[in-house]
């Protein structure tokens, strides 16, 4: 499914002193597949803007569309169905008894049979990477990267055709981070799932996101392939954001090294490449 | 989700009135308060009217700001009034059968009402003024005196500071967790008043964890905190 918002325009305590534009004029299209990363400096809106996309929050100004249908009236029930938001610290949100409670809330919301939630619970939980045994187990009992897959399984569960993600792996240790990441990444390559991915971290942007798109204060600064946006290092600088510490590295030793390719992303690249200069030579 | 809560209503600005020391503003609402309670004729109810209207003016509160303090209480401002209108004996104005609207009726309703009006309107322009941090400040150095009688008056003020600094972060958590379990079906808005206070048990269970777990942090902070004042005062 595919997301496209239009002149979008959203500001927080409208009317009040404390009045502050969150977004400016957003215009951004999001295709039917795509893994895209919204990245930018603190403040710069990329919460405000994703939560849009489900109706959490209402524009001030403009449209978004989900599947080319307006997210408004008699339709916006079944359209935010669609998308699945995964807030930050999704642990935050546990509170039933028990893991399995947890994770089939949002089905028993929606009403469906007691067999059909029981069926998707054991399957998300898998799909998760825990085991059915921690379905008994209360959510507070269980260690901050288990919650977090928890609170992850208790959206999956309802089976959203986009999947956003608000700082997935903030917190998580190396491994947990990179665990996170390929489920993510195998959720969008095995289920054709549309996936959003808003980071601070410019490696895991450039290792798995295909499109970037760059917020400063409200607006969309660049927008384009991850290889097309890491490459004006300039810019993202200046908007307080940078490239990937490998891509650094590389352009170092380009200065010693100069037939080497110094537009890398990732250490395997970087690794690729070396090896590569270092058969050759 | 929670829209536009103005917290402690503090209105920023740098008026004479934002400026002034919040134990001066905090006396002079007191007094003012006291009066509005002793005084009786229209007269003076017009010279505190215009006394407030002065404030207001020099503070630069748009009028409708201090207007919004008025409306929770307007239902119990129309009830009083009423009550006074239809059971107060005096010279007859009109009637039919029992139900009787005398002058005084009206008479005590109108100061009434003027009364609650006014009173609230002088401590919403304190209010307004001060941020919540230099109110407690404020009332702490004025009650300071009963240290002497073994009241533990800093701590109190301390509780208070702690209690108002975390109004605006659990405000804060209560939206992101709503937002939250909106996303995965929860439904806040219909329903009965029963199935409402429901919904609301996925909101509450995870705030009251997050509150705990703040309390418990900020706990072992002032501890720490406290113990190295305690080391300077030692050494
Ligand atoms: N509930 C709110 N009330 C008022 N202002 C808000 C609120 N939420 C966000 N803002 C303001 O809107 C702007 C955009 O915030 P937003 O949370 O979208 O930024 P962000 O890009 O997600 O930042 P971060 O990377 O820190 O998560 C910020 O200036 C922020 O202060
Ligand atoms: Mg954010």
């Amino acid at each position: 499914m595919s997301i496209k918002v239009t002149g979008l325009t959203y500001v927080y305590m409208k009317g009040t002193p404390f009045e502050k534009i969150a977004l400016d004029n957003i215009d951004l299209s999001i295709e039917t597949g795509e893994f895209v990363g919204i990245i930018g400096h603190t403040g710069s809106g990329k919460s405000t803007l994703v939560q849009h996309f489900n109706g959490l929050l209402k524009p001030t100004s403009g449209s978004v569309y989900i599947n080319g249908e307006k997210l408004e009236g008699k339709r916006a029930r079944e359209l935010k169905r669609q998308v699945g938001i995964v807030f930050q610290y999704p642990e935050h949100q546990l509170f039933e008894e028990t893991v399995y409670k947890d994770i089939a809330f949002g089905l028993i919301k929606r009403g469906e049979e007691e067999n059909e939630i029981d069926k998707k619970v054991r399957k998300t939980v898998r799909m998760v990477g825990l085991s059915e045994d921690i379905l008994d187990k209360s959510p507070f009992e269980l260690s901050g990267g288990q919650k977090r897959r928890v609170a992850m399984a208790g959206i999956l569960v309802l089976e959203p055709s986009i999947l956003v993600l608000d700082e997935p792996a903030a917190g998580l240790d190396p491994r947990g981070r990179d665990e996170i990441f390929e489920l993510i990444s195998n959720l969008h390559k095995s289920n054709k799932m549309t996936v959003v991915l808003v980071s601070h971290s410019m490696e895991d942007v450039a290792k798995y996101v295909e499109r970037v798109v760059v917020m400063n204060k409200g607006r969309i600064e660049m927008c384009g392939p991850v290889r097309s946006v890491f490459n004006k290092i300039d810019e993202l600088e200046r908007i307080g954001l940078a490239a990937p510490q490998i891509t650094y590295l590389m352009k170092r030793l380009k200065e010693k090294i100069p037939e080497i390719n110094d537009n890398i992303l990732t250490v395997g690249e970087a690794k690729a490449e070396l090896e590569k200069y270092i058969r050759k030579a | 989700m929670i829209k536009d809560i103005t917290l402690g209503q503090y209105f920023p600005g740098d008026s004479l009135i934002h400026r002034a020391d919040p134990r001066v503003k905090i006396i002079l609402t007191l007094v003012i308060m006291t009066n509005i309670f002793l005084i009786d004729s229209y007269l003076a109810f017009a010279v505190f009217a215009g006394f407030i209207a002065m404030a207001v003016f020099i503070g630069k509160i748009p009028f409708a700001y201090t207007l919004k303090g008025l409306k929770p209480i307007m239902p119990i401002i129309v009830f009083t009034a009423l009550v006074n209108i239809f059971t107060n004996p005096g010279i007859l104005l009109a009637g039919y059968g029992p139900v009787r609207i005398t002058y005084e009726g009206i008479d005590t309703a109108a100061k009434m009402s003027l009364r609650l009006v006014l009173l609230i309107m002088s401590s919403s322009i304190m209010t307004l003024t001060t941020t919540p941090i230099s109110l407690t400040d404020g009332l702490e150095r004025i009650l300071s005196p009963l240290k002497h009688l073994k009241v533990p008056v800093h701590e109190f003020s301390m509780m208070m500071t702690v209690a108002l600094r975390f109004i605006p972060t659990l405000l804060e958590e209560t939206d992101k967790i709503m937002k939250a379990q909106a996303s995965r079906g929860a439904d806040f808005e219909t329903g009965n008043m029963f199935e409402r206070a429901k919904s609301f048990i996925p909101v509450l269970i995870p705030l009251f964890v997050s509150a705990f777990r703040r309390a418990d942090d900020l706990a072992l902070a002032m501890e720490h905190a406290a113990i190295e004042v305690e080391r300077e005062e030692q050494g």
